[in-house]
């Protein structure tokens, strides 16, 4: 269908303020180039030009997005070809750019919530004598993720997908003195080399079966491919979603990343970089729609990490490993949604709006709860912080309110619009879908209940020495507006279909399907549930005291999910150790066999030679004797031949 | 007079020369042995150009001549070299160029 609409259509060249598309990459980037390479020169005011790049990013994302809307849905798409990248013989890539109403999104996504995670973090990073060199790292992940999503080849795209993993890498690792926060980073970019090698191979197989690697090329051309060639490239596209998003089976990197700044989780690890596995999805829709089966997994790998998330993130004490959990799951719907075909996607993008903002906000709080707690983050050692952060503590529950899909916050929109898509698929599927997503819902509202009391409720289980108090303007003007967002968002995109339509050009029109169950009795059942999650978190943590160590006499699930559901476990058993095992085994057969070889001919020949060098005696005489021996031989071969 | 006994002689000196040569240390007396064997080819070629009646083997004994003058001034050089160097002109004692 959207194949169809973009053959018709066509992506139009740029013009008037859509000529200007290159500079929204650009401008990250130059930041960055300054930043990383002026060096301590640039501390005074590096920050500043930090944050005004994405800002002025923001300010033409904007306009385009206005010129966009004044114009036509079908010449909605623009392609700037800004350099011809790679020209050999017949093959030939251009660093062109696409903004159609899917990368207009995200790029307000990223350099709106960027510019205030930049804002936030001129007051969190304070202290930090390398503020300059994070604010270049930072630059240099909006630039590589706005190239990543305005990307019009899956190569140009893949140019960004490794950046933000640099980036990501970077930033996690930031602190790298601590060496778990070293290995933290290491652990997230090995595991993310395992995606990447997916969306490698993916392109590998579109160029190969397509000869080409343009995103609107591919999309068109895809009916023409075999089944199996769709079913493949399907799977290497989740693989590689997996990897960036922390999808099972390659989630374990996202918890370990909480090691780098509280901003860098707010911006890659929940907001933007994260979501990129979704948005892979939804741009090859041409693909997975055309393959039921690699469709069909997206959701189940969706719908597993749904609840495995959620069912983490109930169970840390800490309270950005929690966050992480969440982040999860609500990325498992995401997933969930686009993975439920025409009628998922416009869903999943939104929700992935919406969460962009609450999850950001929610982020941005908790690093102000820690920025005032001394750098804890163990919600057991909080409690009671609602009187002395009250900013933070309004803001945060705008978050928890969106998140939980209280109406009218952004959540309630978003999420309860991919729980009905999930029943709408129908048969068993549609059920099976709806109910994890429903069961999902009501964890979701235990976990953020049990956030927010543990944290800003009950009575005060602070370390000594700790003067929590309100973070500078600074930090909370951002949190504001994003919690502001998390109130209106969901309902300026989802009133009345608007970003649906507006979607429309990229994902083709909304199919009509038939509720199995009336969405307003949906609704119901979903609020039912919230509250059910609501109303257990708070019997739990509310009306008894919070004990300030973890209790060890806890349920089997307990235990497990705090120990993120054995995902370490898995790995190490199934990779690690074998690996080691295997690395053992060719340093043995290197050493013994090969070496052994090698040495052993060399040994050999270098015997025989101290041997047969013994011939040579130094005596004049001998050899006057082997002459005459060999003349003599020589005469008497002759004359038996003559014979 | 029969060429044979030409030939017999030559063969004679040939031996002599031969054996001088495997068996004697004084690196003179080999260089000598050296020479009788030459001569004896050089007798030898004399005959037999005289029994075949052309002149080939005793321009070949010229040649011979002229090979031998010439290694005989290289050869004595490098023996009085050596003699002046280690005191001995045995030449088993000159056995350095080995293994």
């Amino acid at each position: 269908m959207s194949a169809a609409v973009l053959a018709e259509a066509g992506p139009v060249a740029a013009s008037g303020v859509f000529s200007l598309l290159w500079l929204v990459v650009a401008l990250p980037l130059f930041g960055a180039a300054i930043l990383l390479l002026a060096g301590r020169r640039s501390d005074r005011w590096g920050h500043w030009l930090g944050t005004a790049m994405p800002v002025a990013s923001f300010v033409i994302v904007s306009a385009m997005l206005f010129a966009m809307l004044g114009r036509d849905s079908s010449s909605r798409s623009i392609n700037q070809t800004v350099y011809t990248w790679i020209p050999v013989g017949g093959f030939r890539v251009d660093m062109g750019l696409l903004l159609d109403p899917l990368s207009v999104s995200f790029a307000l996504l990223i350099t709106g919530v960027g510019s205030l995670i930049h804002i936030y973090s001129i007051g969190y990073m304070s202290h930090d004598p390398a503020r300059r060199r994070f604010f270049g790292y930072l630059n240099l992940f909006v630039a590589s993720m706005l190239l990543l999503v305005l990307a019009n080849s899956y190569l140009t795209l893949y140019m960004g997908w490794e950046g933000v993993g640099l980036a990501s890498y970077l930033l996690i690792g930031f602190w790298n003195f601590r060496p778990a926060f070293a290995s933290a980073a290491n652990k997230a970019f090995v595991m993310n080399r395992v995606g990447d090698v997916g969306l490698s191979i993916a392109i590998m197989i579109m160029f190969a079966t397509f000869g080409t690697v343009s995103i609107a090329a591919v999309s068109a051309a895809a009916p023409q491919a075999s089944h199996g060639v769709l079913t493949a490239m399907g799977l290497l596209l989740l693989l590689a979603a997996c990897g960036k998003s922390a999808q099972v089976p390659l989630q374990a990197w996202l918890g370990d990343a909480m090691a780098g700044p509280t901003p860098v989780s707010a911006l890659i690890h929940a907001a933007t970089m994260v979501t990129a596995g979704v948005y892979l999805i939804a741009r090859s829709n041409a693909i997975f729609d055309l393959s039921a089966g690699a469709q069909l997994a997206v959701a189940i790998v969706g719908a597993v990490t749904l609840l495995f998330g959620a069912i983490v993130g109930a169970a840390k004490d800490d309270i950005k490993k929690s966050l992480a959990g969440s982040t999860m799951s609500q990325i498992g719907y995401m997933i969930l949604a686009v993975g439920l075909g025409p009628i998922g996607y416009a869903f999943g993008i939104a929700h992935l709006l919406t969460h962009g903002f609450f999850k950001a906000d929610l982020f941005l709080g908790a690093g102000s709860v820690m920025h005032g707690m001394n750098d804890e983050v163990d919600m057991r050692r909080y409690g009671g912080l609602r009187k002395l952060m009250p900013v933070t503590f309004v803001t945060f529950i705008f978050g928890y309110l969106a998140i939980i899909g209280v109406p009218p916050f952004a959540g309630y929109f978003t999420k309860d619009k991919i729980i009905e898509a999930a029943f709408d698929k129908g048969g068993v599927q549609g059920w099976t879908f709806g109910f994890i997503a429903l069961l999902g819902a009501g964890i979701t509202a235990f976990y953020m209940t049990r956030m927010v009391i543990m944290t800003f409720f009950g009575e005060k289980r602070w370390a000594p020495d700790t003067h929590p108090h309100e973070s500078p303007t600074v930090m909370t003007a951002p949190m504001a507006v994003l919690a502001f967002m998390s109130l209106v968002s969901g309902a300026l995109l989802m009133l009345g279909g608007r970003f649906v339509t507006f979607l429309e050009p990229v994902f083709g029109p909304e199919p009509v399907v038939a509720h199995p169950i009336s969405p307003v009795v949906l609704t119901v059942i979903t609020l039912a549930v919230v509250a059910l999650g609501v109303g257990l978190a708070y019997q739990q943590y509310a009306t008894r005291p919070v004990p300030e160590v973890a209790p060890v006499d806890v349920s089997p699930l307990t235990v497990a999910a705090r120990r993120d559901l054995y995902g370490d476990v898995v790995n190490e058993t199934l990779v690690m150790h074998p690996g080691q095992y295997l690395t053992r085994f060719l340093v043995f057969f290197d050493n013994r066999v090969v070496d052994g070889a090698v040495n052993g001919l060399a040994a050999l020949i270098g015997g025989i030679s101290a041997r047969s060098r013994r011939i040579q005696t130094g005596f004049v005489r001998s050899y006057a004797l082997s002459m005459f021996a060999g003349a003599a031989i020589v005469v008497v071969a002759v004359v038996l031949v003559r014979i | 007079m029969s060429p044979t006994y030409y030939l017999v002689v030559s063969a004679l000196l040939f031996t002599l020369g031969g054996t001088g040569v495997l068996v004697r240390r004084n690196a003179i007396v080999v260089f000598m042995s050296v020479e009788l064997m030459l001569n004896a080819s050089n007798l030898a070629f004399v005959t037999f150009a005289r029994m075949n009646g052309n002149l080939d083997g005793q321009v070949m004994a010229f040649f011979v001549m002229v090979v031998a003058a010439a290694e005989v001034v290289i050869g004595l050089a490098i023996i009085v070299s050596i003699f002046r160097t280690r005191r001995s002109a045995s030449i088993d004692d000159a056995s350095l160029l080995k293994y």
